[in-house]
Order: C-alpha cells, then structure tokens, then sequence
C-alpha cells in the first residue's frame, strides 16, 4: 500500500467524523420535528451533503418559504467553496477530470481544511477520498441515526461535543502558526473581518467567511510581497 | 412532505454540488498567474481564522463554553498534540466543565 493513500486519508478524516456527529444527530432530530420522513431527512444529508445550508433549509420549511426560495439560499450560503476549491486545486494532485468531479462532492468546509493544511507538496486523490468517506459516512448516518432515536445525546455531552469542529480548526490550524508570521496574520485577519461582518450585521454568514477571507488572503499577500510580514 | 420535497432537496443538491465542482475541474491543468497562485496558498489559513472566530463563542448559550473551549483547544494544540487529540481532549474539559458549572 502506498502512502498517503485511502487509509491515511481515513485516519485524517477521524477528528471530522467526531465532529459531524453531534452535528448530524441534531440535524436528524430537527428533521424529524420539522415533519421530514427518515428517508427524507437521510436523502437530503445523502444528495446535499452541507450542514450550514441543510439546518437554514429546515427553519425555512417551518417558516413556509417557497423551496425555490430554499434552493437560491442554499447556492448562496455555498458559494463560498468556489473559493475553497480553487485554493484546493492548486494543493491536489492532478488527475482526470471524472475523478475530480466525483470528490468535488465531498468538499465541505471540514474536508476543506484538512486536506489543504496538510504537510507536503501534493495531495492524492485516494487520500482526498479517504478523508471524504469517512466524513460523509458520519454525516449520513448519523442524520439517520438523530431520526430514528428522536433524542439528541446527554446535556452535558451535546454541549462539550458543539466545540468539536471549532477544536479540529485549531488543532489544524496551530502548527503552521507556530513560527510563521504569515499564517498567523491570515488567521488573525480574517477572524478579525469576520467578526466585524457578525457583529455589524453587514453580511449574512456564507458571504461573511468569504469576503474575510479573500481579503485578508490579498492584503497580507500584498504586505508580505513588500517584504514586511511573512 | 410532498413531491415538491424532493424537487427541493434536487435544487440544493445541484447548487451545492456546482461551487465544489467547478473549479476542481475546470481548472484543471490550466496554470493561474503567480499573483492569484500566491493568494490561493493563503485561503487555508485565513479560512480557518474566520471559520473559528467569532462563531466559536456562540456554541452554547453561555458564551464561557467556548471561551473556555477556545482557550483549551489552542493551548492543548500548542502544546504539540496532533489534531484529534485536540478534539478528544477540549470535549473532556468542557464536559467536565459542563458537569461541574453546566
């Protein structure tokens, strides 16, 4: 077996499939509140496979809105991964364009991350494979799962467990700070546009994340070329 | 839910599926100007900045537990464990947190 392959790409994926848990779980219950059958509440984790745009979806259906309505909000809460996977592309390995378009799919913010912090130069399809079957295994079945059992986990564990996602960014994160100016001035940035973004109301959250990061991905590009940062 | 359920979750499936899968493909063996390389190399980090920050503190209604989650998943982080240690480790403290103050 070669290295950096599926397997690896399995053990990656872990720290996401930890985190969609409670996140899945939850999705299934609010499904089942909002009046979604389990093979409804599964389909939609199966064909949309995007947390943020499934969970507006269903207070949207409780709100009445028109599913065509659902379906434009849903392209923009998403549009920021035309950045994500442009920035991706430049990371993995190239390959044939039928296979790209199959792991397309799988590219969520989660799988996003962890592939293009990985150490190295290329990425491999199989290993970008990895990381997305295991991600999106816990997505499905744990809709299913939130469904069917109709409860969501203890308090105290539901609580702890909704840092999950945010503790994997920082664990991603923190080594590629760890002497490098330039790492943690995109970071520091972006989190600094972001918040103002939320606390401003300015943008909704899917434009939000954008916009701060194209921005401070350009202005440190530009400080750094001057040779001040970096 | 009706037929027009389905038609929906066919919507969002396909208008999900095109900002993913456009430039995986279409950008294919095509090389970009350095400048536009350089700022696609920076998206990972800034992304992670603003994907933490603010919306870590609003996990739970009581916004220590994701001061306290914050503060515990950078230091176990700097402290030099890899990723899913980080993970493991800021849910024990928080559960503990969350049985003891919850």
């Amino acid at each position: 077996m070669q290295e950096h392959g599926f397997s690896s790409g399995l053990k990656a994926g872990a720290s996401i499939a930890i985190g969609y848990f409670p996140v899945a779980l939850t999705f299934g219950l609010l499904a089942k509140t909002t009046g979604l059958s389990l093979i409804e509440a599964t389909a939609m984790s199966i064909f949309v496979f995007a947390g943020a745009a499934q969970y507006i979806s269903l207070s949207l259906i409780t709100a009445g809105v028109l599913p065509v309505l659902i379906v434009v909000n849903t392209f923009i809460v998403n549009i920021r991964h035309f950045l994500m996977t442009a920035a991706l592309n430049e990371k993995m390995e190239p390959d044939a364009r039928w296979k790209k378009a199959l792991y397309a799919f799988g590219i969520t913010d989660e799988t996003f991350t962890v592939l293009a912090t990985q150490p190295g130069d290329k990425i491999r399809t199989s290993f970008a494979a990895g990381v997305i079957v295991i991600s999106y295994g816990s997505w499905v079945v744990f809709t299913s799962l939130g469904h069917l059992i109709g409860a969501s986990l203890p308090a105290f564990l539901q609580a702890s467990m909704s840092i999950a996602l945010y503790a994997m960014f920082v664990g991603l994160l923190v080594p590629s700070m760890k002497g490098n100016r330039k790492v943690v001035s995109l970071a520091l940035i972006a989190a600094l546009f972001n918040s103002m973004f939320y606390f401003t109301g300015w943008l909704s959250t899917g434009w939000a994340i954008m916009v701060s990061t194209l921005a401070s991905a350009i202005v440190i590009e530009m400080i750094s070329r001057k040779g001040v940062a970096a | 839910m009706g037929a027009w359920f389905w038609w929906m979750i066919f919507g969002m499936a396909v208008v999900t599926y095109i900002p993913r899968a456009i430039p995986l493909t279409f950008l294919e063996g095509r090389e970009l100007p350095e400048a536009v390389q350089n700022v696609l190399r920076n998206i990972p980090y800034a992304v992670l900045g603003a994907l933490i920050f603010p919306a870590v503190f609003f996990i739970q209604e009581n916004v220590w537990f994701g001061v306290i989650g914050a503060v515990s998943a950078f230091a176990i982080a700097f402290a030099g464990a890899n990723v899913i240690l980080v993970v493991l480790g800021t849910i024990a403290i928080l559960s503990v947190y969350g049985l003891w103050f919850g």
